[in-house]
């Protein structure tokens, strides 16, 4: 993976040196909060309902066990000994001080990692798929220009002030796993009618109050000209989104407003006078940045198909964790394995210390050090031999860490919500936990398959319910929490916005509506290979509305 | 309603109650209460005070009921900020 260069490290230490002296003089009178408040933001700090929090960059999801176990140690030495992972594959610490981040960011520092622009309106981590460079499907790592953005970004002074937050993703892989049509700007590779491999440009998706389903600006762009494009982008939307409204602030309300030829034709004319400038990527650095992502030194394995087929049959629960949690390896004899950090009542996402170091431990013994953050909240140990999935198995399970539902109905997005939220409407995480309970049996949950819930506990949408195949948002109804259910989105190659199901229910209700739900999605399927989104997207809403509010619909009144 | 004030406390951005002797409690049962808008606004003007010597972040009002010599918070929110998260969290028990 990538090491700073002496470049990078030198930032992040500045960093912290200038932040401890920040923080020292909002200690000390000297800073106002409202002159603070962008300063710590800048360093991921922000304040909510009960303590300050801190969102610490892990780019592209990327962590090897060294940061792993760095993260346990800030979780033991300054946080309540667990942190939360989220859905752009960073992490979150719930109940820092502020006079301890300082020391917080020097030791993120010292395992090359900071908290730079994890808020603030100009460029997010940059997101891809947690499978990037393993992936049987894939055309090429997005990994790489990833980092290439990430370089150019970071500190970039031109896009410091865009008008809001902006989000960018990047697979390689014809199978969106990274959710690319909904950020501000999506690439997705493919190849183009030569066979070369390029990337699809599409712009203006994302989620919030306008949830929109991003457009594609250019079909194909050759790989080094990425930055100067994303350049010319970010140059529009800095000079004509508006920065009169919040609300109206995101790249997606612009691209909406002058509509995607119009916005085309801006960029296209900025990017005339970029083309071949100085942000062409050479292909020295190109591969420079290649040799971080190169692959670790595969063994040549005999494909274990028939010595794994016979452990699988020999031990039903080690066939449903291997169903749902392995994948396919692009190299024989390998597999990629995700670790589910959904177990029944526990809160999506988060891990304690413990369980941290203990996954680095296991990173390190089977998986070469390294693990990804999935955006779905989940954990990727990327190359693990097929005939050492088994003892993996084992340790999880002894871990409590083999809960066998990665893209099953308990696989759900929940993000933090009421309980820690500031901005929160209603709490998601009971929300989950009533739904991780009720769907404990795993024969059920194979039954039901690929099936995704996504939970939001406002329309800031952090939950992404949106592109759930069932989502669900909390409402305020006079005081009380109730929740909003939608149907039919997706965030893959084929992305769409779910539709409204009808009145929000309160709490105690969701999980039972969520059986009637799967029950007549399980009538109405034509085949097992039926997904509930395929069935969905052919029979249409009626029949899940009539099974869930009978005739009634009118909304439900609140005592 | 009653209400008293809340804030974050600046140094560790714990959730914290305006008490009668004009100091901050992590307990929402130490707050003064102001029964009326007058003393609401003395209590605020405290707050404010507080804030400008760097002890707390933005304070403000917020409704509460006293009974039985405890005070509750009016609202979901408020009284999640008052008592914690309602999940569990960290390492299991
Ligand atoms: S969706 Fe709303 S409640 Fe959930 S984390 Fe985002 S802002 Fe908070």
């Amino acid at each position: 993976m990538y090491r700073y260069d002496e470049f990078d490290q030198q930032l992040v230490d500045e960093r912290v040196t200038q932040f401890r002296r920040q923080v020292e003089r909002r200690m000390a009178g000297e800073l106002t909060e409202d002159q603070f408040k962008p300063l710590r933001l800048m360093n991921g700090l922000y304040l909510q309902l009960h303590a300050y929090m801190l969102r610490v960059n892990v780019p592209y999801g990327m962590l090897s066990s060294r940061q792993l176990r760095q993260l346990a140690l800030i979780a033991r030495r300054y946080d309540r000994d667990y942190g939360h992972f989220t859905t752009r594959q960073n992490i979150q610490y719930n109940w820092v001080s502020l006079e301890d981040t300082p020391d917080i960011l020097a030791a993120l520092a010292e395992v090359e990692m900071n908290a730079m622009q994890s808020s603030g309106n100009c460029v997010r981590n940059i997101t891809a798929d947690q499978f990037a460079g393993r992936a049987k499907d894939e055309i090429e790592d997005p990994r790489v220009w990833c980092e290439l953005i990430r370089q150019y970004s970071i500190l970039n002074p031109e896009f410091a002030y865009l008008p809001r937050k902006f989000k960018i993703a990047v697979t390689g892989s014809p199978n969106d796993r990274a959710a690319v049509a909904v950020h501000d700007i999506g690439l997705r590779m493919h190849h183009g009618e030569d066979g070369k491999p390029g990337f699809e440009v599409i712009v203006g998706g994302g989620q919030g109050r306008t949830p929109v389903i991003g457009k594609t600006i250019r079909g194909w762009l050759e790989p080094e000209h990425v930055l100067g494009y994303v350049e010319a982008i970010l140059r529009i939307y800095n000079m004509y989104g508006r920065r009169d409204n919040l609300y109206k602030a995101r790249i997606k309300i612009l691209v909406n407003a002058v509509g995607i030829d119009k916005f085309r034709e801006l960029v296209d004319a900025e990017w005339e006078h970029l083309r071949g400038g100085e942000l062409t990527i050479p292909a020295e650095e190109i591969s420079r940045i290649h040799a971080y992502f190169a692959p670790p030194e595969w063994e040549e394995l005999p494909d274990g198909a028939a010595t794994l087929a016979a452990q699988l049959a020999e031990n039903e629960t080690f066939a449903h964790w291997h169903q749902a949690n392995v994948s396919e390896h692009k190299q024989p004899g390998y597999a990629i394995v995700t670790v589910s950090l959904k177990a029944p009542g526990r809160e999506p996402g988060d891990l304690d210390a413990d369980r941290m170091d203990a996954l680095a431990e296991l990173a390190d013994r089977f998986s070469c050090g390294e693990l990804r953050v999935s955006h779905r909240q989940n954990l990727v140990l990327a190359d693990v031999r097929q005939d050492q999935l088994l003892t993996l198995w084992q340790a999880l399970s002894a871990l409590e860490l083999a809960t066998p539902n990665i893209g099953l109905l308990t696989d759900m997005i929940a993000c933090p919500g009421l309980d820690y939220c500031a901005l929160a409407n209603a709490r998601s995480i009971p929300v989950a936990q009533d739904i991780s309970r009720h769907f404990i049996d795993v024969d059920k949950l194979q039954t039901i398959g690929n099936l995704s819930i996504n939970i939001s506990g406002c329309m800031n949408a952090c939950g992404h319910h949106h592109v759930g195949n069932i989502g669900i948002l909390g409402v305020d109804k006079r005081g009380k929490e109730y929740f909003q259910l939608t149907l039919g989105g997706a965030s893959d190659q084929q992305a769409s916005l779910g539709d409204r199901l009808g009145p929000a229910l309160p709490q105690d209700e969701v999980p039972g509506a969520i059986e009637t739900l799967v029950d007549t999605y399980l009538g109405l399927r034509q085949d097992a290979d039926e997904t509930f989104l395929e069935t969905y997207r052919r029979v249409g809403i009626t029949p899940f509305k009539t099974a869930v509010y009978g005739d009634d619909t009118s909304p439900r009144r609140v005592a | 309603m009653p209400q008293i004030v809340t804030a974050n406390r600046l140094d560790d951005g714990r959730v914290v109650f305006l008490t009668a002797s004009d100091d901050w409690t992590a307990d929402i049962n130490g707050s003064a209460l102001a029964a009326n808008e007058e003393q609401a606004a003395e209590l605020l003007a405290a707050g404010a005070r507080a804030e400008a010597a760097c002890v707390v972040i933005a304070p403000y009002l917020i409704d509460a009921e006293a009974e039985n010599g405890q005070i509750r918070a009016a609202s979901i929110r408020e009284s999640i900020r008052a008592h914690g998260p309602t999940v569990p969290y960290g390492p299991p028990t």
